[in-house]
């Protein structure tokens, strides 16, 4: 991929089996790639619309998460199941459904619409469940005799403690989201206000034949970029992350 | 006080997972026509006009063609890279990484080059057969092979990811196991069929549901690859429902698809919530 982006386009067809290009490396394609879309646009609006998803979606996972692993209340199983059955319920099913709210709701071709399914996460709510109760109590005991209250337990001595159950769910919801096509092709329909994939799949297709597959390979690493290289400098720290998608 | 902490997550849980699955089961039993619109009372007809839609029925049987022929595969390589790369150390981090790798990949991207792989004839897939003397084949347009070539792309692209799990499960194995099973002369194949299998079991059931729940909800590899071709032979149940309320604006059909979709989805939930809270009890 990264050779085919790199070889000036009027290879022969057969060329583009061959990976060892034969001339010198042209950044041609990458200047048709970036003339053709509006990349840059479009890297704007995935990175809010990923952030946006993830910080809301921190707040919402710890509180919720904070609750199920440290309090005790009435109803509080039920409510656990509640959030359970989400995870398999997956949300891209619902994505008709979804769209009808957010007609309803105003949200429709908006970036906050794209999000908001998103904001009360029981995967997160769940691994932060799991984090907090591997915590042990000592901390909140002597922070507690201390005269701290629990607002500042949470903020001030659970959350830094849960840095890496935070930290695994960051790379998998910005992993998730920045990947995703489905759900931006249902909700946007305004150019201004869409994403790199969206505007990958627009390139691809438009694409004719063997010959632009110098082309898509350079969008197609313009948009896996700053994933890759995030993945090489953090490996592991990606790869424990993912392990804790299976909940462990 | 624990209820205002749940609040803000379970607002978002019931505004746009419990609140749709009630609504599209009402607006399934509607005429309505526009997204917002609730419509008037119709009964069953929706649901009567989508199974006799012969591409519904074939999207059914699809999905489960492809369920079936993504998920052993995957999961029988994710546990073979899993067994494979077991010891730590510089060469099989390496491998590890290269492997997961395809999961970071967006699927349409992965889709995009694929298209290339599989072009008939010139593309990477026929240029290399044919160096063995294999035919060129119509992989992406050949209705018998298309549904087999987006398997062949998902398998590629989740068998790094299911590996993981393997790779934890194996790691929290204890050793005296296969350590017994060694001293009493049983060799490598044995170890791994009679010892290590039946010890990850939890492992392979958790990663079954997840693989069968990919196998649902992933589709933009029909989006960019297909568009559910040819001949409807790669017309899974999620494209199903997309191409009906995105293109056929047939919000009848899309609703009373989604109900029947979730309805699947449920059943296989309540498998997966019994091996869950299994895993659930023995570490939490």
């Amino acid at each position: 991929m990264l050779l085919a982006s790199l070889r000036p386009e009027n290879f022969g067809a057969l060329d583009m089996a061959s990976l060892l290009p034969n001339t010198w490396p042209a950044l041609d394609q990458f200047d048709y790639a970036f003339l053709d879309g509006d990349w840059g646009l479009w890297t704007i609006n995935i990175i809010i619309f990923v952030m946006g998803t993830l910080v809301v979606q921190l707040v919402t996972v710890s509180l919720a998460g904070y609750a199920f692993a440290r309090l005790e209340f009435p109803g509080k199983e039920a409510l656990f199941y509640i959030f359970l059955l989400q995870l398999m319920l997956a949300p891209p099913v619902l994505i008709v459904p979804n769209l009808t709210t957010l007609v309803q709701l105003g949200l429709y071709d908006t970036l906050i619409g794209m999000m908001a399914p998103y904001w009360g996460s029981a995967f997160g709510t769940f691994l932060m469940r799991q984090t907090f109760r591997a915590i042990p109590r000592d901390f909140e005991e002597a922070a507690r005799i201390d005269g701290a209250s629990w607002w500042q337990i949470l903020t001030l001595v659970l959350i830094p403690l849960a840095a890496p159950g935070l930290i695994a769910f960051s790379i998998v919801s910005v992993v998730f989201h920045w990947n995703e096509y489905l759900w931006p092709l249902m909700v946007i329909s305004n150019p201004d206000n869409q994403v790199l994939t969206i505007g990958l799949v627009g390139f691809a297709l438009g694409a004719e034949g063997a010959s632009d597959w110098g082309l898509i390979a350079a969008g197609t690493l313009i948009v896996v970029a700053p994933l890759a290289i995030a993945f090489i400098a953090f490996q592991r720290r990606f790869v424990n992350s993912f392990v804790s998608t299976g909940i462990k | 006080m624990p209820y205002a902490l749940l609040l803000p997550a379970l607002i978002f849980l019931v505004v746009f997972t419990y609140w749709p699955m009630l609504q599209v089961s009402l607006i399934s039993t509607t005429d309505a026509r526009r997204y917002g619109d609730i419509g008037g009372f119709i009964g069953a007809d929706n649901y009567v006009r989508l199974f006799a839609d012969e591409d519904f029925r074939g999207a059914l049987v699809n999905n489960a063609l492809y369920a079936v022929g993504t998920v052993v595969p995957s999961i029988a390589l994710g546990f073979w890279f899993a067994i494979m790369l077991r010891r730590s150390g510089a060469v099989t981090s390496f491998c590890r990484a290269i492997l997961f790798f395809p999961t970071l990949m967006p699927l349409v991207a992965a889709s995009a080059l694929f298209i290339f792989i599989f072009l008939p004839t010139i593309g990477l897939a026929d240029y290399y057969l044919a160096k063995i003397g294999v035919r060129s084949t119509n992989w992406l347009g050949d209705p018998s092979i298309a549904l087999w070539s987006l398997v062949m792309l998902t398998v590629w692209k989740n068998a790094g990811y299911y590996m993981l799990f393997f790779l934890a499960g194996l790691q929290s194995l204890p050793e005296d196991a296969e350590e017994a099973a060694l001293i009493e002369g049983a060799n490598w194949w044995q170890r791994q069929v009679y010892v290590v299998i039946p010890m990850l079991g939890p492992t392979f059931a958790f990663v079954t549901v997840i693989a069968l729940i990919n196998a649902v909800i992933q589709i933009d590899h029909v989006i960019v690859m297909t568009q559910g071709g040819p001949n409807n032979a790669t017309n899974l149940l999620l494209y199903y429902i997309f191409q009906e309320a995105h293109e056929f604006f047939d919000l009848g059909k899309a609703t009373a698809a989604t109900v029947v979709t979730l309805a699947l989805l449920l059943v296989l939930s309540m498998f997966s919530l019994r091996t869950m809270e299994k895993r659930v009890h023995y570490e939490g």
